[in-house]
């Protein structure tokens, strides 16, 4: 049914990428899917990594990781943008279309009150992808 | 952060596009930021300077409104006392920015490239002038454009450049040759306040900035530059204080100048309108800083390539409307053989307006270029900052011609068509032009674009694209100044929450508004201003910085 299931993961946040890549690696085995993961990092030196290219390595070794920990295989995609706090939705959006993904299991936080003002990137993500988005909370 | 992070790591960073030669630090960006929840919103703000330069500001404000009588007097004195005991300082720092600029542009490090040997630009030629053109000077334009060259051309106060002679003398015009040569010296002298001087400012903040947090990957804040002359200790109170004072000269160059402009905007409503009462009306004046802020706000919400970057090109379109406008209605012929003549005579003059010593124009050099010098400066952070910002990309050779010769250029052709025409004026009727009415009968400087459009025609039509451009050249500035203090006060993080950059507009408007309202504007620029003299020294060890480190990148 899938064959490329597409995983938003933040390396700033990594502990808040954990349910997503579970459920994204159990459909990956049923489907004998590979799992392909995205960062978004800035264009700047951020906190984790110094520059982009150090960022799309620190993604790959995540990747690694994963695929050993998880026995599916996973490939990775790092993409920089020049303002990531506004720009994030779009940049997703075109790296998950660049990706050749047919599915994309994201995390997302439970909805507040600060979602009316800037909504969030899986509900824009669901909205505008031509894939299937598979929101986990 | 992925797990723990081995200590032999930093070693191992590999480079950006291309080679590039980073530096190794242990420093963590966002190592001292807190990550408070403030109701729905999260934030990410670095310790200290997030909140000492809140508190500080704060206080500030609070102090100005509460002692107004007596800060005033206070805060002024200290910048006439800075640039008239300093003057030479200035003079000598801004000719050694011309001359490490332009020293660097025909160097072999004129090759080394932002972001790495083999990076390419983010921004195309045009959005990217567009972006540090209006960030950079934009509202001066509108508020000197005209007032400048007008002023040295008939001042009776005895500040004209160089002490030369004036070309209307009580209401008289002096006789041809005098007046040719005030005209010449009064465009030379105002080339020179907008030209290589204040963009090699901008240009070594801009490039040291861009060098050390893209290519060698500190974070993006203004400390980051001192890292050769302070070492890890940029990460303690010697880089605090240095982010603090950016944000305090940036934060009160932008609300007071908003303050003003405000109150430029709206005596040009008032005037175009025939309303009595709006021209000097603080309510229409804090509905305008409303107005701006509110549109800052929607732009750095839209981010940098929807909102500000778009805003930007908005901004240099209608511009360029408005000068062609001038031209087309103006002298057409005048301005355009004039132009080549004023450049000349800028580049004949440039020795002279800039020696520091032996002048006895004290008038000019103190009033005028010494209090331009420490503006420029205290404005340094924050423009230098975003420039740098959209900048990656381009090599050192590339940028030097963009962020100096070009706008030097385009600075020049703004003088030329505004001050060109307005002198015209003055030549042609004397006394009686609005443009002499507003300058020098009676001092009404916020009235002198708007003077000098109303003696061309259709100028109902051209003012209120004035008002307009005055407006959006304002919310092209808070725009990108509050991205710029929002990411120092982040610790140089640019995707902390956008709830801090919000923050940060309305802040701004506030405190604007409130010194409207309170008094207190001219105190806090003259603080803003006074800034300038700290910085030049911080600024010409940048230079030193900025020389040893494109030193250490492959050419």
């Amino acid at each position: 049914m899938y064959q490329k299931i597409a995983v938003p993961v933040d390396l700033f946040h990594v502990e808040h990428t954990g349910r997503a890549l579970d459920v994204a690696a159990d459909l990956a085995r049923h489907y004998s899917a590979s799992l392909h993961l995205i960062g978004i990092t800035a264009e700047t030196p951020t906190a984790v990594a110094r520059n982009p290219q150090e960022f799309a390595r620190k993604l790959e070794e995540f990747g690694r990781k994963q695929a050993d920990a998880r026995g599916v295989a996973v490939s990775t995609g790092a993409h920089a943008s020049t303002d990531p706090a506004v720009d994030i939705d779009k940049v997703l959006l075109s790296a998950v279309a660049e990706s050749g993904a047919d599915l994309v299991v994201m995390q997302s936080h439970v909805p507040g009150i600060g979602d009316y003002l800037w909504g969030s990137h899986g509900g824009h993500l669901a909205s505008h992808a031509e894939i299937s988005v598979f929101v986990v909370r | 952060m992925i797990g723990n992070r081995p200590e032999d790591e930093v070693e191992d960073i590999p480079s950006p596009e291309g080679h590039s030669d980073v530096i190794a630090t242990d420093y963590e960006i966002g190592q001292h930021n807190v990550t408070p929840r403030i109701g729905p919103f999260e934030l990410d703000i670095h310790n200290p300077v997030f909140v000492v330069s809140g508190l500080v500001t704060f206080a500030f404000v609070i102090f100005t409104l509460a002692f107004q009588a007596q800060v005033e007097p206070l805060f002024s004195e200290m910048r006439g006392f800075l640039t008239s005991t300093f003057d030479w300082f200035f003079l000598i720092a801004g000719n050694i920015f011309v001359l490490v600029c332009l020293g660097i542009l025909v160097s072999p490090l004129g090759k080394v490239r932002i972001g790495g040997a083999e990076a390419t630009p983010d921004y195309g030629y045009a959005g990217w002038f567009a972006m540090l053109f209006a960030a950079g000077m934009g509202i001066g334009l509108m508020f000197f454009g005209v007032l400048e060259p007008a002023y040295y051309f008939a001042t009776p106060w005895g500040d004209q450049p160089l002490g030369q002679g004036i070309g209307i003398v009580d209401g008289e015009l002096a006789d041809p040759a005098t007046l040719e040569a005030a005209r010449r010296m009064a465009m030379a002298a105002t080339i020179y306040h907008w030209g290589l001087h204040p963009w090699a400012i901008y240009a070594v903040v801009a490039l040291s900035l861009a060098l050390f947090a893209y290519n060698k990957g500190l974070p993006l804040t203004v400390r980051s530059i001192f890292y050769p002359i302070f070492g890890e200790r940029v990460w303690g109170w010697p880089g605090h204080v240095i982010d603090i004072l950016a944000v305090f000269a940036t934060l009160f160059g932008l609300a007071t100048s908003l303050g003003f402009g405000a109150q430029q905007a709206a005596a040009g409503i008032g005037f175009v309108f025939g309303m009595e009462g709006v021209s000097d009306s603080v309510t229409v004046a804090v509905i305008l800083i409303a107005v701006i802020t509110g549109l800052a706000l929607i732009s750095v919400m839209r981010g940098l390539d929807g909102g500000v970057k778009r805003l930007s090109e908005i901004n240099m379109v209608l511009a360029v409307v408005l000068m062609l406008f001038v031209i087309f209605f103006g002298p057409t012929m005048t301005l355009v053989t004039q132009f080549f003549g004023n450049v000349g005579a800028y580049f004949a003059e440039i020795l002279p307006l800039s020696n520091p010593v032996g002048r006895d124009d004290d008038g000019f050099r103190q009033g005028w270029t010494a209090f331009y010098w420490a503006w420029w400066i205290s404005w340094s952070p924050f423009v230098g900052m975003f420039i740098a910002r959209v900048s990656r990309g381009r090599t050192v050779r590339e940028f030097i011609i963009c962020v100096l010769l070009i706008p030097t250029i385009a600075s020049a052709i703004w003088m030329t068509t505004f001050g060109g025409t307005a002198i015209h004026q003055m030549i042609e009727r004397a006394a009686d032009s609005a443009v002499y009415g507003y300058v020098i009968d009676a001092y009404v400087p916020e009235l002198s674009l708007f003077g000098m459009l109303s003696e061309l025609p259709l100028a109902t039509v051209s003012s209120i694209i004035g008002i307009i451009l005055v407006i959006v050249f304002f919310v092209t500035s808070s725009d990108s100044g509050s991205l710029v203090i929002d990411t120092i006060t982040a610790g140089g993080k640019i995707n902390a929450p956008v709830s801090q950059r919000v923050f940060w507009v309305i802040f701004e408007g506030l405190v604007a508004a409130a010194l409207l309202l309170g008094g207190g504007l001219v105190a806090l620029q003259a603080a803003a201003v006074s800034t300038g003299l700290p910085f030049a020294i911080v600024l010409l060890l940048a230079c030193y910085a900025l020389i040893r480190g494109l030193m250490s990148e492959p050419r």
